[in-house]
């Protein structure tokens, strides 16, 4: 991507006065990070509007006599859209109306509450899968395998949760690790075999993915991995010492979220402060030279990988152990590639990783709400979160559509793994 | 060419040029490394397009958007890093962009004309090309012969050559010399794009000299050598680096019986011995691709040996791995330097502690200590004069002399007992050289021995206290600096004089 | 230019790579006798001594190949180890592919008795039926070959299914007409082809990050509308009419290779002709030649007048179209309906199996349905209760391409600028 060099401001005196609205409207106007950002969400709810549009039959109709009466249809799609995402609102933030009753007393906290505790409780596991593949991204290597590596920290984490008795507290520990060595052995095959081997880490962790969830489909199908109550791919449920506290009910918020912070502050201070955190931008985006410099790139890469697969690991681990409880076929949902679009959209920056899942985790609660109310299938969100993204990655595709001025855009995507 | 400009951001590589080529001549475009040279010459060709400016070809306006347009006009160019597909054959290679089809809309390769056409090309001009070879087991000098038939298989009426002698031998220079007078005879153009002073004089007819982006003057062959020199560089330069005599002491380096393949298991260094003491600069001289940059990268633990041992002041360093070379006290400048000297994104700061960040003050094996860091770094950028607006600045926006600078400062900024230098001025501008050879000259007068690496015989010649020439993997012989240039470039050709082999 | 971090990877590989006695044909050697000895060992072992039979006819009782099961397990197990005896000791290296070959089939050979014995396995099922399962993974591999060796990386080809499928199953039934849905297939992979063609070659993303965010929007926008429309209302928006089958009178009859071959749907032989042509046009044509040429080295094909990016959008576009056609297969071939996310991971195996298939046509259609067996023979194992898991048998095509891109069994190697965007300097 071609970043020009930011336009001298201009710095006559007379200009001073009458310039610091204008200055200010130029920068906003600039195609920074966070303008391209907020634009990027508003495109991809413009199209998303469309979507929900023209899959309405209803308001399709009013469109066909639309030249007669023209009215009926804008009015019509206004109120659909505008309800749909009134109510991805209000599931993802807060609804006016039960915050209203919490005042009055009528309703209660809990019920205020209750979006947010919603938005937390999705955008825990995508904060480690999404600083899972950031960090990676920062090395130069691109970790599409999130998905396998949760997938196996389910896994583990999940049998240690029921297949072992241990004091609690004790047993939650146990069982978080067991996720995340899972997802680090996981993460550390395709490291070592792109250091030993040259095997491009892109297409061994789309091939691990799969691997993964059909060991997982084979696993719970097992002999005392299966709920002997059941017939169909449900493994036992986890004992309640090795779940993670949460809010009473009918909050599901849990202290993964808590954890989830604490360890973007340890994935922060990893790749800015420590030495292997200098060793992984190095050979990120400039291998050659980190080997002349003497530093091992083989030996980063698999460090890195093992990092990554234990994040998204514990992401998996976070998912069985704070949501949900038991291993089924789909219990990693799509965390992994969710992950991967958190990660974009932070620009693989950790505390960006963190908001980004925040985001998504409130695209996601606030869809849940949207389904259930005016029928718009929870579908939208991943046409939402893919969009998004796209136009996050292109930011000259944006600022065509908006005629900004060009300005530094964070680079999205300068240690990407080129090629194959 | 008239008036061409071509600003690429706040750098202007072209400043109102003028350049008029005529037929049958032999136009000779010399100029620094960074001058501006193959910036207009790529214009010419189609592949940038001029902000400013015109060119005309006999006499018609033209406007080359891609290089169709230009091969259309008669144009043909040979890179000077070659644009020849690996896995493809010589006569694919030839073909491509122009090949002949049978089957109409279908497009069926006529590959049996190809190949004549090819055959053909390469008698009439004397180029000895094999249609079939794949061009990836071509060695360097073949694959130029191929480059150019490409273009004269294109009916060009003028040739444009970018640094074509780069990677030959001297003799190998000299064919191709030959071959560029006798195709000047039938009438076509040649633009001999070059920094080397002596084959212009041999071959051009005309001189056109760029400096800075801008022409300084066109001048006929005659003109004296050290007058070219000063046009090129802008001031009467003395190629010669001040230095006293070296003081040897014990050796501090020795190499023996070395023997490294390349990547694709090619013994590209065959049974090296060579021997540096402390106080003293041995050079390395030799064409590119003759084994050099393997035997270093084998000294530094960057590249396997197959047998032979490096010895450092008693510790052998066969089978060590680079970090603990570089912790015997071994300093290295990598001859590609952005590639493997410097981190670009990298601020300047990272840069001068590339090797030493896990090492007291900068660091721990855990963790980094970001004040040492950049107190350091200040200290750097004021010692060795790295031009920067702040340590902090990544080092991707500094020149090539002030990025080698980084370079040089991270490696000279520790005790050393051996600094090993290959190609450290290659795309620097003058000021920065100077610079840095009064640096390597300075480590060596504090009693460190130093290897220097070029393919610049010129800087050989001046750095050097021995020179040990390089050819095909060996060692042909070490002399003195002060034996006849002519006398050296024979050895580069692999010619073994007696004189030569008086002297080791 | 071309893809740094590889090619230091590569360097690291070459510093590291094992003393000269244990070359590739070797440690090919080592792993055909360890696995023989698997066979012979283990699958004879567990075998059964009772007939396997290999049924040739299309009922149970018809002609039929047999033997019994024990002893096919070891004596294939032994050819095996034989084969990679044979390469142990060091042949020349013209033999190595063939003895390889050998060694792998005698494998699955020595397999399937054990598996097989006392009980029958229908040969013209298992081979129409690997056939069929193989189709898509053949049509987007294809797609992917496009693309690839023209140098632009998808990873969208799951993607270009799923619209694929959707588009064919919408339109098919809107329209009433198979062509139509067919028409409407190859529009849906095209559209998702267009906005990785622009966004990759046009806008520079990374082409990896655009492939898997692609295949997020199909699997969003396909999802959502089958939600919105299709699952409300099937009979007027998704019941599409199937491809026919068409049986060659003649040809058809020919035992075992005629009812797989020649009774079949367009859609196989539209993927075994375009094997054959993309194979041709790569090789003998001057689109093809142009092609490699911008997917090995684009600064050489522009500088001697081939628009780069021009021809990368024609692939990709040609891809879409491949691909496309691929997704009809889910929609008018093996279901008759539309269903969210119904592909499930194809198009990736599509992917393995070009990779596998070494980026060239033929080594496409060779995994294919190699893959595609592997696939059949699971869905035949759990019917027949095996005890071996198909989730295993399903890992196959991964766990292959895993293991061919580590370089273990041949290298592969990828177009030079796969994957890297052209950029004028």
């Amino acid at each position: 991507m071609t970043t020009e060099a930011p336009e001298k401001q201009p710095a006559k005196k007379e200009e001073q006065e009458e310039s610091f609205v204008k200055l200010f409207l130029h920068n906003l106007w600039s195609a920074n990070t966070v303008v391209v950002t907020i634009l990027s969400i508003f495109l991809a709810l413009l199209i998303g509007a469309v979507l929900i549009v023209i899959s309405d039959s209803e308001v399709l109709a009013t469109f066909s006599y639309f030249t007669s009466r023209p009215s009926d249809a804008l009015t019509a799609s206004w109120d659909l859209i505008s309800q749909a995402y009134a109510d991805l609102f209000k599931g993802a933030i807060f609804d006016p109306a039960a915050v209203q009753a919490w005042f009055d007393g009528s309703g209660d906290w809990k019920t205020a509450l209750n979006p947010l505790s919603e938005t937390l409780t999705y955008a825990a596991p995508l904060v480690f899968t999404g600083l899972s593949v950031a960090i990676a991204f920062r090395g130069g290597l691109f970790n599409i395998g999130g998905q396998g590596q949760a997938v196996i920290g389910c896994v583990t984490a999940g049998v240690a949760g029921f297949a072992i008795g241990l004091p609690a507290g004790l047993h939650l520990v146990v069982a978080l690790a067991a996720g995340l060595i899972g997802g680090a052995l996981w993460g550390f095959l395709p490291g070592l075999l792109k250091a030993r081997t040259g095997a491009h880490e892109v297409i061994t962790t789309i091939m691990l993915n799969y691997t993964a969830t059909l060991f997982l489909g084979w696993l719970i199908l097992q002999n005392g991995v299966q709920d002997p109550d059941r017939t169909d791919a449900v493994s036992k449920t986890i004992e309640s010492t090795a779940g993670l506290p949460a809010l009473p009910q009918p909050l599901r918020v849990h202290l993964g979220i808590v954890l989830a912070v604490l360890v973007t502050a340890g994935v922060a201070w990893l790749v800015n402060r420590s030495s292997f955190g200098f060793e992984l931008r190095a050979v990120g985006v400039n291998p050659p030279a980190a080997r002349t410099a003497g530093m091992s790139v083989g030996r980063t890469y698999i460090k890195l990988m093992v990092v990554a697969g234990a994040l998204a690991g514990l992401g998996g681990a976070v998912q069985v152990l704070g949501t949900a409880d038991r291993l089924t076929g789909q219990v990693a949902g799509n965390i992994g590639f969710d992950g991967l679009l958190v990660a974009l959209l932070g620009r693989n920056k950790p505390w960006g990783t963190l908001f980004a899942a925040i985001l998504y985790g409130g695209l996601r609660a606030g869809g849940n709400l949207m389904q259930v109310d005016v029928g718009v299938s929870l579908e939208l969100v991943t046409v939402l979160q893919a969009l998004i993204v796209i136009f996050i990655a292109a930011p000259a595709l944006v600022k065509a559509i908006f005629q900004l001025r060009d300005a530094r855009t964070a680079r999205l995507g300068t240690s990407m793994a080129k090629g194959w | 060419m008239r008036g061409i400009t071509k600003r690429f951001g706040d750098l202007v590589a072209n400043d109102h040029i003028d350049i008029t080529v005529e037929p049958g001549e032999v136009h000779a475009l010399l100029g620094e490394n960074g001058a501006g040279k193959s910036t207009l010459m790529n214009q010419l060709y189609g592949l940038l397009q001029p902000d400013e400016g015109e060119i005309l070809v006999d006499g018609e306006k033209k406007v080359f958007r891609s290089p169709r347009d230009a091969i259309a006009a008669g144009i043909g160019m040979v890179h000077q890093h070659f644009m020849l597909v690996p896995v493809f054959t010589v006569a694919e290679n030839i073909a491509l962009g122009a090949e002949e089809v049978r089957g109409g809309p279908l497009g069926w390769l006529d590959r049996r004309r190809s190949r004549r056409d090819v055959l053909e090309t390469s008698k009439r001009y004397g180029l000895p090309v094999d249609p079939d070879a794949l061009v990836e087991n071509l060695p360097v000098g073949a694959q130029q012969r191929v480059e150019i038939v490409k273009a004269l298989t294109r009916d060009v009426d003028l040739l444009i050559l970018d640094e074509p002698t780069a990677v030959l031998t001297p003799q190998e220079t000299d064919e191709l010399l030959a071959v560029m007078r006798s195709l000047a005879e039938t009438g076509k153009s040649i633009v001999f794009i070059t920094h080397k002073l002596r084959e212009v004089k041999a071959i051009a007819d005309r001189i056109t000299v760029i400096r800075r982006g801008r022409t300084v003057g066109t001048t006929s062959p005659d003109t004296s050598t050290d007058e070219l020199a000063a046009l090129m560089v802008g001031r009467d330069v003395s190629l010669e680096v001040t230095k006293t005599p070296a003081d040897p002491g014990r050796e501090v380096l020795e190499v023996s019986g070395l023997i490294v393949e390349d990547d694709r298991g090619v013994r590209v260094v065959d049974g090296v011995d060579l021997a540096v003491r402390s106080g003293e600069v041995l050079g390395i001289a030799g064409v590119q691709g003759n084994g050099q940059t393997e035997l270093v990268e084998a000294i530094m633990g960057l590249r396997e040996s197959r047998a032979g041992s490096v010895v450092l002041e008693g510790q052998n360093l066969a089978g060590r791995t680079t970090k603990q070379v570089l912790r015997a006290g071994v300093g290295y400048v990598p001859e590609d330097r952005s590639l493997d000297g410097v981190v670009k994104d990298f601020t300047v700061a990272e840069n001068l502690v590339l090797d030493l960040y896990d090492r007291a003050p900068f660091g721990n094996r855990f963790s980094l200590n970001p004040k040492a860091i950049d107190e350091s770094a200040r200290e750097r950028v004021d010692q060795f004069d790295i031009r920067t607006s702040s340590p902090h600045s990544t080092v991707g926006t500094l020149s090539g002399g002030n990025q080698q600078k980084v370079v040089v400062a991270r490696e000279m900024s520790r005790p050393l007992k051996l600094l090993i230098a290959s190609q450290p001025t290659r795309g620097v501008d003058v000021g920065s050289i100077e610079f840095i050879h009064n640096q390597i000259i300075h480590e060596r007068d504090v009693g460190t021995a130093v290897l220097v690496v070029s393919s610049e015989l010129d800087e050989v010649v001046g750095l050097a206290d021995r020179i040990a020439v390089m050819y095909r993997g060996r060692i042909l012989a070490v002399v003195s600096p002060d034996m006849p240039r002519e006398e050296i470039g024979l050895l580069m050709a692999g010619v073994v004089t007696q004189e030569a082999e008086d002297t080791e | 230019m071309s893809g740094v971090s590889t090619a230091t990877a590569e360097e690291l590989a070459e510093a590291t790579a094992p003393d000269r006695f244990w070359n590739r044909q070797r440690r090919l050697g080592a792993a055909l006798v360890i696995i023989g000895l698997i066979a012979a060992v283990i699958f004879g072992a567990l075998a059964e001594s009772a007939t396997a039979r290999f049924t040739i006819s299309e009922d149970a009782e018809g002609a039929a190949l047999s033997i019994n099961g024990q002893l096919g397990a070891i004596l294939f197990g032994v050819v095996t180890i034989a084969a990679g005896g044979a390469l142990l000791a060091g042949v020349a290296k013209r033999w190595q592919t063939v003895l390889l070959s050998l060694g792998i089939v005698t494998f699955v050979f020595s397999f399937l008795c054990w598996q097989v014995a006392g009980k029958f396995l229908p040969l013209v099922d298992t081979a129409s039926g690997s056939l069929e399962l193989a189709l898509p993974l053949i049509l987007g591999a294809l797609a992917g070959v496009l693309c690839e060796r023209s140098g632009v990386v998808n990873v969208a080809i799951e993607g270009q299914f799923l619209m694929g499928a959707f588009g064919a199953a919408l339109v098919g039934t809107l329209a009433t007409s198979v062509w139509a849905g067919l028409i409407s297939a190859v529009v849906g992979g095209v559209i998702i082809a267009s906005l990785l063609a622009v966004l990759a070659i046009r806008f520079l993303v990374d082409q990896v990050v655009v492939g898997i965010v692609l295949n997020l929007l199909a699997l969003g926008i396909t999802g959502f509308l089958y939600e919105r429309l299709m699952q409300p209302d099937a009979l007027k928006y998704n019941s599409p009419p199937r491809l026919p089958e068409w049986r060659i009178p003649g040809l058809a009859d020919i035992p075992v290779v005629g009812p797989v071959l020649f009774e079949t749907n367009l859609l196989v032989w539209l993927a075994l002709a375009l094997v054959l042509v993309i194979h041709f046009g790569l090789t003998r044509t001057r689109w093809g030649l142009r092609t490699r040429a911008v997917g090995e080295h684009p600064t050489a094909a522009d500088t001697v007048g081939i628009r780069v990016r021009g021809l990368r959008y024609t692939n990709v576009l040609l891809g879409g179209v491949v691909a496309g056609a691929g997704g009809a297969y889910f929609t008018l071939v093996s279901t008759g309906a539309f269903n969210k996310n119904m592909t499930a991971g194809a198009g990736f195996i599509a992917l393995a199996a070009l990779i596998f298939g070494r980026w060239t046509p033929f080594g496409a259609l060779g995994a294919a349905l190699f893959f595609g067996f592997a696939q059949k023979l699971a869905n035949y194992l759990s019917a027949v209760g095996s005890p071996v898991p198909n989730q295993f048998l399903n890992m196959l095509p991964y766990l292959a391409t895993i293991i061919a891109v580590a370089g273990l069994v041949g290298r592969v190697r990828a177009p030079a600028a796969d994957g890297v965007p052209y950029v004028k300097s």
